[in-house]
C-alpha cells in the first residue's frame, strides 16, 4: 500500500501549566489517506482541537510536541521541521477552517485582498494575477458576483457568506489536507447544510482530504467515510462511519450516540453520560472513562486498557473486547453516585 | 379549557436606524413584525428559526427586558406592556429567564449561594437560615451538591453553570421561565443532562417554557408545540408531533430538510435554501419568505400578498396563500396577480421525517 497523506503516530501536546502538566493530546495515532474525510469527535476538552493545532504545528509556550512524536505529511516529518519550511507547508499544503470565520478574517483588509495575499506569499506572481486567482476561488465556493464582492470587507458580508469566503482562504492553494475545526458549530442548520454541501463539492473537484472535527454526530454521519473518537486526550475508537453507526463499541462511543436528540425519534427520556470530562492535568488511571462508564469494573480502574482490534477496520479502547459478557450488566456509574 | 397562563398579541418591534448627526430616524430594523401566540400552564411552546429571525427578542420582550413598539403581552390575566416598575417586579417573580451563555450570565464576582439568594431577597421570601437551607435544596434539585455555595461561578464547567442559572431562576417559585437557547452552548452528553433535570422539573412543578432555540431536534425533543419564525413572523404553528411529520409552510420544510441525520444508511433529499435570510430592515414584500421559496404554486400573488397565519388543519396555522385551504380565495390571488392555483405541497424528505 503506497504511504498515507498523512501518518500520525504516538502524537502527545503537552501543556506545562502551574497546575502541573496537562496532557491534552497523550499518544495519538492515525492516519488519512488522500481524498479521504475523516471525522473526529468527542467532547469539549479531549483533545481534538489540540490535535488539530498540532498538526499546523500552531502550539506555543506552555505547550510542546513531545520528543518522539511523529507528524508524517506528504513524506515531509513536521514535528522537526524548521519553521521557515513549515510556513510554507501551512497554508498551502494543509490549512485550517476554523468556527468563527469573523475571527479568522482580517476585519481591514477587502476579502479579495486577503485571499490574493495568501496566493503572493506561497505562490509570488504579480498582484494582479494573485487578485485574478481570488476571484476565481471567491466564484468556485458560489459567492455571487465575485467581482465586487472581493473588494469588500468581512463586516459587508452575511454569515454564510463570511464562511464561504473562509473557505475560499483556505482552499486557495488547493491544499492536499484540510483540517475543518467544528467549521458549521452554531451555524443555522440551513447554512450548515450549505457549508458541508460546499465542503463536498470542492473534495470531489480536487480530491482533497479532510479531517472535520466535531462533537456533532449528525454531520458525522453524513459527511466522512472514517470517524476516530477521543476521550482525555486518547483516541477511544476508530471505525468505518457505518460500522460504528450500527456497532459502536466503546462504551463512550454509545454514550454520544445514545444522548443525542434527533428528529423523528421517540420523545422519551435522554441517555445521559453521567459527570463530565476531567480537566487534563488530572486524567484517572486505568482507563481514563471508567468513572463516567455503566460497565466498569475493577480491571477498568487498576489497568489502563490498549486499543483492541475489534474488526477489519475496527479498534477500540476497552477491556469489554476481551470480557465482552460484562457488557450484559450495567451498573450505575461512579460519577452519578458522586453527584454531578 | 384552561385559560392561556401567557397571551400574546400582534407583538412588534422595530428598533430605528439613525443616519446623520442628528440622528434623523432613516427606517427601521423589523426584528418582531407582528407575533401572536399564546403559553398554556405546564407547557413548553418551541420558538425556532434561524439568527435574525426575532426569536431571542421576541423571549426578551415578553420579560420586559425589551419595550415592545406595539402589542400586548398578557401573563395570568395582566398585560405587562402597561404596567409599572412595582408591579413589573412583582411579576417577574413569576417569570424567570435560563440564557444561553451560562458564562456570561453568572457574576463572577458572587459566589453560587450568593447568586441563587439574591432573589430570595428582592422577593423578601426567606431570609437567614432559612434563606441558607433553601439554596442547598435547590442545589440539591437540579443535581448539585450542597457544599457549593461557597464556590465561584470560574470553578465549575459548562454544563454545571447551567444549572447553577436554572437553580437561580427557581429560586423565586416562577410558574414560566423563558429559556433562550439553555443547551446550545453544551457539550451532546452534558445537553441531555440539562434537558432530562428541565423535563423533570416541569414535570414536577407545572412550569411552562417558552424555549428558544436553533436546534430543531432538540425542540421536537422538548416542546409540546412548535412556533417557526421567518423574518420577524411566526410563519407555521403546531404541535410538535404535527409540525415533525407534515410541515406545510415550505420555510419549515426547507428547515428541517436541513438537519443532519445521525444515520449513515439514510440518504436523505433535501430542499436546499439559496440565498440568505434578506436584511429585516428591508424585509421583501408579500409573503417574506416568497423570494426562497420552493412551492411549486409560488407566483406573483406571493410578492403581493400578506399570508395571514391561518389554521389549515385543527391546530395547525400556517401562513401560506398556496398551502390549501386558504382564506385568500383563488379569484382574490388571481386579481393580485396569481397565475397557479394552491396545491399540496409535501416534498418526501427522506427517512427523518
Amino acid at each position: 500500500m503506497a504511504e498515507p497523506l498523512l501518518r500520525v503516530h504516538d502524537l502527545r501536546t503537552y501543556f506545562y501549566t502551574e497546575n502541573g502538566v496537562a496532557r491534552s493530546v497523550d499518544g495519538v495515532s492515525f492516519e488519512i489517506g488522500a481524498g479521504e474525510t475523516v471525522g473526529l469527535v468527542g467532547e469539549s476538552g479531549c483533545g481534538k482541537s489540540v490535535t488539530a493545532l498540532s498538526l499546523m504545528r500552531l502550539i506555543r509556550p506552555p505547550g510542546r510536541i513531545e520528543p518522539g512524536s511523529e507528524i508524517r505529511f506528504d513524506g515531509k516529518e513536521l514535528v522537526t521541521l524548521d519553521e521557515k519550511s513549515m510556513r510554507a507547508v501551512r497554508g498551502a499544503h494543509i490549512a485550517m477552517v476554523f468556527q468563527e470565520p469573523m475571527t479568522a478574517l482580517n476585519p481591514v483588509f477587502s476579502v479579495g485582498d486577503q485571499i490574493a495575499e495568501v496566493v503572493r506569499v506561497h505562490h509570488g506572481g504579480s498582484k494582479r494575477e494573485a487578485w485574478r486567482r481570488a476571484v476565481e476561488m471567491l466564484e468556485t465556493v458560489g459567492i455571487p458576483s465575485p467581482e465586487q464582492r472581493a473588494h469588500e470587507y468581512p463586516h459587508q458580508l452575511s454569515g454564510g457568506m463570511r464562511h464561504r469566503d473562509h473557505h475560499a482562504l483556505a482552499l486557495v492553494m488547493n491544499p492536499a489536507l484540510v483540517i475543518a475545526d467544528e467549521p458549521t458549530t452554531a451555524l443555522d442548520v440551513t447554512i450548515q447544510a450549505q457549508i458541508l454541501e460546499l465542503l463536498r463539492e470542492l473534495q470531489q473537484k480536487f480530491g482533497t482530504s479532510i479531517l472535520l472535527i466535531t462533537h456533532d454526530l449528525g454531520v458525522v454521519a453524513e459527511t466522512v467515510s472514517r470517524v476516530i473518537v477521543m476521550y482525555g486526550g486518547e483516541i477511544v475508537e476508530e471505525a468505518p462511519v457505518g460500522e460504528l453507526f450500527a456497532r459502536s463499541h466503546h462504551p463512550y462511543t454509545e454514550g454520544l450516540l445514545a444522548a443525542m436528540p434527533h428528529v423523528g425519534q421517540e420523545r422519551d427520556r435522554l441517555a445521559t453520560i453521567p459527570g463530565s470530562v476531567p480537566p487534563p492535568t488530572m486524567w484517572p488511571n486505568g482507563c481514563r472513562f471508567h468513572d463516567r462508564c455503566p460497565y466498569a469494573w475493577e480491571r477498568c480502574v487498576a489497568e489502563h486498557p490498549p486499543l483492541y482490534q475489534i474488526g477489519e477496520h475496527h479498534i477500540s479502547r476497552c477491556h469489554l473486547a476481551e470480557e465482552p459478557e460484562r457488557r450484559a450488566h450495567p451498573h450505575e456509574p461512579a460519577a452519578a453516585k458522586a453527584g454531578a | 379549557m384552561t385559560p392561556p397562563l401567557l397571551s400574546v398579541r400582534g407583538l412588534v418591534k422595530h428598533f430605528p436606524i439613525k443616519k446623520g448627526i442628528f440622528g434623523k430616524t432613516a427606517g427601521a430594523v423589523r426584528a418582531v413584525d407582528g407575533v401572536s401566540f399564546e403559553v398554556f400552564p405546564g407547557e413548553t411552546l418551541g420558538l425556532v428559526g434561524e439568527s435574525g429571525c426575532g426569536k431571542s427578542t421576541t423571549g426578551r420582550m415578553i420579560l420586559r427586558l425589551i419595550e415592545p413598539t406595539a402589542g400586548s403581552i398578557e401573563f395570568d390575566g395582566v398585560d405587562l406592556v402597561q404596567l409599572d416598575g412595582k408591579s413589573l417586579r412583582q411579576l417577574r417573580r413569576r417569570m424567570q429567564v435560563i440564557f444561553q451563555d451560562p458564562f456570561s450570565s453568572l457574576n463572577p464576582r458572587m459566589t453560587v449561594g450568593a447568586i441563587i439568594r439574591e432573589g430570595l431577597t428582592i422577593h423578601k421570601l426567606a431570609e437567614g437560615a432559612a434563606a441558607d437551607a433553601r439554596v442547598k435544596q435547590l442545589l440539591d434539585e437540579v443535581g448539585l451538591r450542597a457544599e457549593y455555595t461557597t464556590r465561584y461561578p470560574h470553578e465549575f464547567s459548562g454544563g454545571q453553570r447551567q444549572r447553577i442559572g436554572i437553580a437561580r431562576a427557581l429560586a423565586v417559585e416562577p410558574n414560566f421561565i423563558v429559556c433562550d437557547e439553555p443547551v446550545s452552548a453544551l457539550d451532546v452528553s452534558v445537553q441531555a443532562q440539562v434537558i432530562n433535570l428541565m423535563q423533570d422539573l416541569q414535570r414536577d412543578r407545572g412550569l411552562a417554557y417558552l424555549f428558544i432555540a436553533h436546534d430543531l431536534s432538540v425542540v421536537e425533543h422538548i416542546a409540546d408545540r412548535v412556533a417557526v419564525m421567518y423574518l420577524g413572523k411566526i410563519v407555521e404553528l403546531a404541535s410538535s408531533e404535527d409540525l415533525y411529520r407534515e410541515p406545510l409552510m415550505p420555510y419549515t420544510q426547507a428547515l428541517l430538510s436541513a438537519v443532519p441525520v445521525p444515520d449513515p444508511t439514510v440518504t436523505k433529499s433535501r430542499v436546499v435554501l439559496t440565498g440568505d435570510v434578506p436584511s429585516p430592515a428591508n424585509p421583501p414584500s408579500g409573503c417574506v419568505f416568497h423570494p426562497r421559496c420552493q412551492h411549486p404554486a409560488k407566483d406573483a400573488a406571493c410578492a403581493a400578498v400578506v399570508p395571514p397565519l391561518e389554521e389549515k388543519a385543527p391546530g395547525h396555522w400556517v401562513a401560506c396563500i398556496k398551502q390549501p385551504p386558504t382564506t385568500v380565495e383563488w379569484p382574490v390571488q388571481q386579481a393580485a396577480g396569481g397565475t397557479k392555483p394552491p396545491e399540496r405541497y409535501l416534498p418526501v424528505l427522506g427517512a427523518a421525517v
